[in-house]
């Protein structure tokens, strides 16, 4: 279970200061938690702050157990991955070298059969395995992301935070990430958690769902619970009818 | 005579090499060098300065093991100051530290030349003679000094050369595979100085070298990692500097104008290198 204890973080950005918080919630273990809300709620601030990828300004993050402030990055690093939107890629680097860096958190970069074994897994469960051996820069925005995926997967984490992971991906390769991301969930048991921008996706795939405005968490819980048109119009400040669709239910928000 | 000369290019070399695929790494851009963090504008003032208040016995004081170490530690001094001043706390950023080193490199030189300008026509050419990094610089006297902060410094570089690959990889995924990456610039960056500043007390600022050959080895390497650039890196800088010599002493008989040369190719292959990318 990830602890979210009172989390304040303040910034400045080209429009004034930013107040996120204070953030009170827990994410369950197990399946997959859509953090949903418009922009500027905070939710990719909150998932890099889990994250450690941006400090906290009060607060504590506690990811199973150990609080993310006081744990030693390099012991995180087998419990918790995390991927931003955008990432730097260098150019000469293959596919299966940049999914081997996940292994680093065990092998210090000194690849063990073990590590490779993990690395061809990671490989095959995103369907990369006909491209691992091509340059990240001879591949397509989603063929990319779908690399760094497999490297957070490779990292072998109980914990895979992913911001928007479905950014730049069409409509075809949304669904087969989501897919391949509740089968991560589901069959190798982790807990995932994403960011998401469209409410379907999280209703259809996501077991768990987190709504934010205003950098404030304004309603958390079961899909079910989340996915009604009076709770989703005050989350997005605009109007939401929840219909019952043929997989599940659909807001109609146009 | 020779071999002294030999050895000297091979510790420039390696120096240069190193340091700039280093840097390059750390700071995530391939077109920038660490001679832009004010290393040759320091030993430029130091020199002018010499000469400005001795005159031209400045440049004999300059000379001697002594003195050698103590600018090899004042440029060493001087980047920690920099770096640690600018890459901790709350607004670190690797951006802020090169602008500063940018600027400060500016405002040394502008004293540097001022000093320039009051020197007598006699005291400035010998001064100018210091200022062209050059292999005939380098006294053997200095290189039991040199050797060994060059060996320590690039051992501890290559010791970390499969962290480098990651750093490569950006702040991001460094944090996520439990990589330090604040602690781990901080220290590279150190040891680059220590590489830069032996290689710039002994022969004098070679601003396009580094570069020049940091783009070829990224270009014969066709590789990422790391324990493969750094020694490809070395070898490629000596090949360099010896073939350069090699064909200014004996095809064209002109001594002394190396450095230029190399300057010249350097500074053209970072303006093709800008053009065709287009960006920096």
């Amino acid at each position: 279970m990830i602890t979210i204890d009172r989390v304040r973080k303040e910034y400045r950005s080209a429009t004034g200061t930013v107040q996120i918080g204070p953030v009170t919630t827990d994410i369950p273990s197990g399946g997959v938690t859509a953090l949903v809300g418009p922009n500027g709620a905070g939710k990719s601030t909150l998932l890099t702050m889990v994250g450690r990828l941006l400090g906290i300004d009060e607060g504590a993050i506690e990811v199973a157990g150990y609080d993310i402030a006081s744990t030693a990055s390099k012991d995180l690093a087998k419990i918790l991955s995390v991927l931003r939107q955008e990432n730097h890629f260098i150019t000469r680097l293959t596919v299966r070298q940049l999914v081997g860096f996940g292994r680093f958190p065990y092998s210090k970069g000194r690849l063990t059969r073990l590590d490779e074994q993990k690395i061809s897994e990671a490989i095959d469960f995103l369907n990369l395995d006909e491209l691992e051996d091509r340059y990240l820069d001879q591949l397509s925005g989603g063929q990319r992301q779908r690399a760094y995926v497999a490297m957070v997967l490779a990292q072998d984490t109980e914990y895979v935070l992913l911001d928007e992971p479905l950014n730049n991906l069409d409509m075809r390769h949304s669904v087969q990430m989501m897919g391949r991301l509740r089968d991560a969930a589901r069959e190798l048991g982790r807990t995932v958690v994403v960011v998401l921008h469209d409410i379907n996706f999280a209703a259809h795939y996501a077991d768990h769902i987190i709504a934010m405005k205003e950098g404030a968490v304004v309603e958390a819980g079961p899909v079910a619970r989340i996915m009604d048109g009076e709770v989703l119009t005050r989350v997005f400040d605009t109007p939401v009818q929840v219909v019952e669709g043929p997989t599940g239910p659909l807001a109609v928000y146009y | 005579m020779r071999v002294t000369s030999l050895v000297v290019m091979a510790v420039v070399a390696i120096c240069q090499a190193v340091a700039t695929i280093t840097f390059q790494t750390v700071t995530n851009n391939r077109i920038i060098t660490p001679s832009i963090m004010g290393f040759e504008s320091l030993y430029t003032v130091i020199q002018t300065a010499a000469v400005y208040t001795l005159g031209v016995a400045g440049v004999v004081a300059l000379q001697g093991p002594g003195q050698f170490l103590a600018q090899v530690a004042a440029m060493v001094g001087l980047s920690v100051l920099l770096y640690g001043w600018l890459l901790r706390g709350r607004y670190a950023n690797i951006q802020v530290m090169l602008l500063v080193g940018i600027i400060m490199g500016g405002g040394l030189g502008a004293v540097s030349t001022f000093m320039q300008r009051l020197l007598s026509p006699s005291e400035f050419d010998v001064l100018s003679a210091r200022l062209f990094g050059s292999v005939t610089n380098a006294s053997a006297e200095y290189l039991p000094f040199a050797i060994p902060l060059v060996i320590v410094a690039t051992t501890l570089i290559w010791l970390n050369a499969r962290t480098l690959n990651v750093i490569a990889m950006g702040r991001d995924v460094c944090i996520n595979v439990g990589v330090d990456h604040g602690r781990q610039t901080i220290y590279s960056l150190v040891l680059v100085s220590v590489l830069m500043a032996v290689s710039t007390a002994l022969v004098g600022p070679m601003t396009f070298f580094g570069f020049l050959v940091a783009t070829l080895t990224y270009q014969l390497a066709g590789t990422h990692d790391h324990r493969r650039l750094l020694p490809l890196g070395a070898l490629t800088g000596f090949v360099v500097l010896a073939g350069a010599y090699f064909v200014m002493n004996h095809v064209f008989y002109a001594q002394g104008v190396v450095s230029i040369i190399i300057e010249l190719v350097g500074g053209t292959v970072f303006l093709v290198v800008i053009m065709r990318k287009g960006r920096l």
